[in-house]
């Protein structure tokens, strides 16, 4: 095992943080292997969070759906769907589970600040000081046909609406003193007089006269995760945001890069700039050795590109319907369709297909490689693959220098798929003095060694929301 | 005469049916939203053999400014007491006069499959003007408007339960196919003021539709499982029922019991001097348990179940636990729910059929 002197790093004592996050949708999870299980029995939640939390991860982490995925105007029928609301699966696990962190992902355009702040803060109650809220915005018509509003939110205005959400949202946070219920049944009220304000806000998105309904947590407010990556994204993560759960965790230099920008984003905004933890999503896979880890990622892939997905992926990239096709042989003759940016899903992922798809060609012509073998090598990536040691010696070097804080890891099985990294990838990163051998605090906030919520500090390094 | 065993269901809320319930708990104020507290209490229903707890809610704190008191929502309660029972049903009260139907159909469902099938629904409305301001919304002025936002919300939400056929998710390895998406179908409900489009994120919930709870005078009959009906004497909560028009009835009963310590009538002039006990129109038992065991033999000859509204949960709790339900299970009066059953089983009801489920039988695929 070769190892660097932990000292001759910039940040010799930095600690590696690691949240899971338990996927509802796409390709990554597997769902045809024979320890595939349920995506939604509360057995599935239950031991994904317990194994975690046997690992000292800092947080169990839930997406949102809020309409099921479809494909040129039908369901999309090759992935994992169908998963519980966030908030109230993670109020469940709360009751199972003691220490480790709660995250829901929440919507601030289909949802209203004063029930969500409400349920948010619940969930912080009942797990006494455990809860996030991974702060997501959507603005399209398409998702608002579930809802009352219908999809009535410009897409310019989806930051300034989550940001006026989250002024609202710490408003009712802080609407209750500290000590603001009486502790005797004798007291003159139940709450001590004048310590519940009613909260009055008035702006372009919101208009509303709150009573807050709850006390503050253990931790004060739940912990603010943010995943935005435009320059927009990362300025509303700089302003407002506790953890980032980024994409850009595979690459050393790319994660170094991330994590220097957003520490610059901080600084401006006149925030310290180690006030916010950078969790980048993850797929990790663990083998005795390398080759056996790289021969267990060929396996996984054969699962996760099926010759259906594989299609689904090419299909995307050519924008032409590929089902049907052959994903065993050739690439498509075709060239691929070149559309107007009309704001879709492949027009805002997909910046030249020609490009890509000269580039695959070569490559599979070069290898030989088929339609889905080419998917597999060149479509989305994503992980860090290898044996314990090595990626201990990794992750070490990533943390040390301050590219992440930790990983935001997703299984590639449910509800297994976080035993090999809790019984073998966590012990190597402890004797390498880069993660925790107990838990030392009892709130998520702690865990990931945060400050005080923002709007609890004096000046300087305060920075108020809005 | 006895009627058939009765399902008794019991309110769990804060500290009481009083407003100023908290003055005789037997914890200090700051205790009462600690998690161990609900899912104290729910333990105690189980263990006692209540086939139901429900959990009241509203989106203002209940308590009149200046003296609010705090309140965690109660489909967050629910969730984490269900995760700490095993076979009492649980349900929140959710009013959809302002919510969004989408968001309640979802939380509900999850609870189903949080529980196992054991989750019920309270539909209530919200009455105060104030709410329309918390969720920034105009307010619904009066009852006549409230009814259409229940009766949609509920419609809605039932559709969205029946979205996923139960064999939706197949997992087919030779067609690549997790889903088979003509198991799976668009609701498009619309109403007067809004469309939904559908379908759920959530697969059906274990029971197929949740136990639905409410005023048949508040929400349509047809919409309902068990009516929960009002009334100051046994004849009219007869009258009541006999008119409600579901396939269960629920009285609901406000009680004070006589404890050891003291009298229920003495326990009721207590709090009096703090604040009146709140007038529902309801049937209330203020005395011995003995007493209640023969108010509820009475009325198990008019209707399927009992929801009860203790005075006071840390004191009436005990008392109904220690004295009033062994009287009734000698008297083979109570049904007790049995250990994996699901709530609807536990109250006699059928597992709905799906709305959407279609007629021709599918080749299996897997």
């Amino acid at each position: 095992m070769t190892r660097t002197d932990p000292l001759d790093v910039p940040r010799p004592h930095a600690q590696l943080h690691f949240g899971v996050f338990f996927q509802g949708v796409n390709h990554w999870t597997i769902w045809s292997a024979p320890d595939s299980g349920s995506q939604i029995d509360p057995a599935s939640f239950r031991k994904v969070a317990q194994t975690a939390e046997r690992g000292l991860f800092d947080a169990f982490f839930l997406g949102e759906g809020l309409r099921l995925r479809e494909v040129d105007g039908r369901i999309h029928d090759l992935d994992v769907a169908g998963r519980p609301d966030a908030i109230t699966q993670l109020a469940a696990l709360a009751a199972v589970t003691r220490r480790i962190g709660l995250v829901s992902t929440s919507n601030s355009t289909f949802n209203e600040p004063a029930d969500l702040a409400r349920r948010l803060s619940g969930l912080d109650l009942l797990s006494e000081g455990r809860a996030g809220w991974n702060v997501v915005t959507t603005d399209n018509a398409w998702t608002g046909a579930n809802f009352r509003r219908g999809g009535y939110l410009d897409h310019a205005d989806r930051y300034r609406r989550a940001e006026e959400f989250l002024t609202v949202a710490r408003a009712l946070w802080d609407g209750w003193d500290d000590k603001a219920v009486a502790t005797s049944v004798a007291a003159p009220a139940w709450s001590v007089p004048g310590a519940v304000r009613q909260v009055r806000h008035r702006g372009p998105q919101f208009d509303v006269d709150l009573a807050p309904t709850l006390p503050r947590s253990a931790q004060g407010h739940p912990v603010i995760f943010q995943a935005g990556d435009s320059g927009e994204g990362r300025d509303f993560a700089a302003r407002n945001a506790d953890v980032i759960f980024s994409a850009h965790g595979n690459d050393f230099d790319d994660a170094l890069a991330f994590a220097e920008d957003i520490r610059r984003r901080l600084r401006a905004v006149g925030r310290p700039d180690d006030d916010l933890r950078i969790l980048p999503g993850t797929e990790i896979i663990i083998g005795a050795t390398e080759e056996e880890a790289q021969e267990k990622k060929r396996w996984i892939r054969l699962q996760q590109v099926t010759p259906a997905t594989a299609l689904g992926i090419a299909g995307l990239l050519w924008g032409i319907d590929l089902s049907g096709r052959d994903a065993d042989g050739p690439l498509p003759a075709e060239d691929p369709v070149v559309a107007e940016n009309d704001g879709s899903f492949r027009a805002r992922r997909i910046a030249d297909p020609r490009a890509v798809v000269a580039e695959w060609r070569a490559k599979a012509e070069a290898h030989g490689w088929s339609l889905r073998e080419t998917v597999i090598a060149l479509g989305p990536q994503r992980g860090h693959v290898g044996s314990p040691s090595g990626l201990a010696d990794k992750f070490a070097r990533f943390v040390r220098h301050g590219a992440v804080d930790g990983f935001n890891v997703t299984p590639y099985l449910i509800p297994d798929g976080l035993d090999d990294i809790v019984d073998l990838l966590v012990p190597e990163l402890q004797e390498r003095g880069v993660y925790r051998t107990e838990y030392t605090g009892g709130t998520l906030r702690e865990h990931l060694g945060l400050r005080a919520p923002l709007t609890h500090r004096s000046a300087p390094g305060r920075q108020e929301a809005g | 005469m006895s009627g058939p065993a009765l399902h008794l269901a019991v309110e769990i809320d804060g500290d009481g049916a009083h407003p100023a319930a908290w003055r005789r708990a037997a914890h200090a104020p700051d205790r009462l939203l600690a998690p161990r507290r609900a899912a104290g209490l729910a333990a105690v229903a189980e263990n006692a053999g209540f086939a139901l707890i429900t959990l009241d809610d509203g989106v203002l704190p209940p308590g009149a400014a200046p003296d609010p008191v705090g309140r965690i929502g109660a489909v967050e309660r629910a969730a984490f007491v269900a995760a700490s029972t095993s076979t009492i049903g649980i349900a929140p009260v959710v009013p959809v006069t302002y919510a969004e139907p989408f968001h309640v159909s979802s939380q509900l469902a999850s609870l189903d499959h949080i529980s196992a099938g054991r989750a019920g629904w309270v539909v209530t409305e919200e009455e105060r003007p104030e709410a329309a301001r918390v969720w920034g919304r105009p307010p619904v002025a009066d009852a006549a408007g409230r009814a259409p936002e229940s009766r949609d919300g509920v419609e809605v939400a039932r559709a969205l339960w029946d979205s996923w056929e139960d064999d939706a998710v197949i997992r087919s390895v030779a067609t690549s196919r997790y889903l088979d998406r003509d198991r799976l179908h668009y609701i498009d409900f619309t109403g007067e003021t809004y469309a939904v489009k559908g379908p759920a994120i959530v697969p059906r919930p274990p029971q197929g539709q949740l136990v639905v709870l409410g005023r048949p005078d508040l929400v349509p009959a047809a919409q309902l499982d068990v009516a929960l009906v009002e009334g100051r004497d046994p004849a009219s909560v007869a009258a009541a029922a006999a008119g409600a028009g579901t396939p269960r009835v629920f009285a609901e009963v406000e009680v004070a019991l006589d404890t050891p310590d003291a009298a229920g009538a003495e326990r009721v002039a207590d709090l009096a001097r703090y604040a009146p006990w709140t007038d529902r129109r309801r049937l209330r038992h203020v005395g011995s348990a003995d007493g209640l065991v023969a108010l509820l033999d009475e009325l198990s000859r008019h209707v399927h179940g009992v929801r009860l509204h203790p005075l006071v949960l840390d004191e009436d709790l005990a008392v109904l636990s220690r004295l009033v339900l062994p009287a009734l299970s000698e008297r083979r009066l109570v049904a007790r729910p049995l250990p994996g059953t699901s709530l609807r089983s536990a109250l006699g009801l059928e597992r709905p059929a799906n709305r959407f489920a279609t007629a021709a039988v599918q080749e299996e695929t897997r």
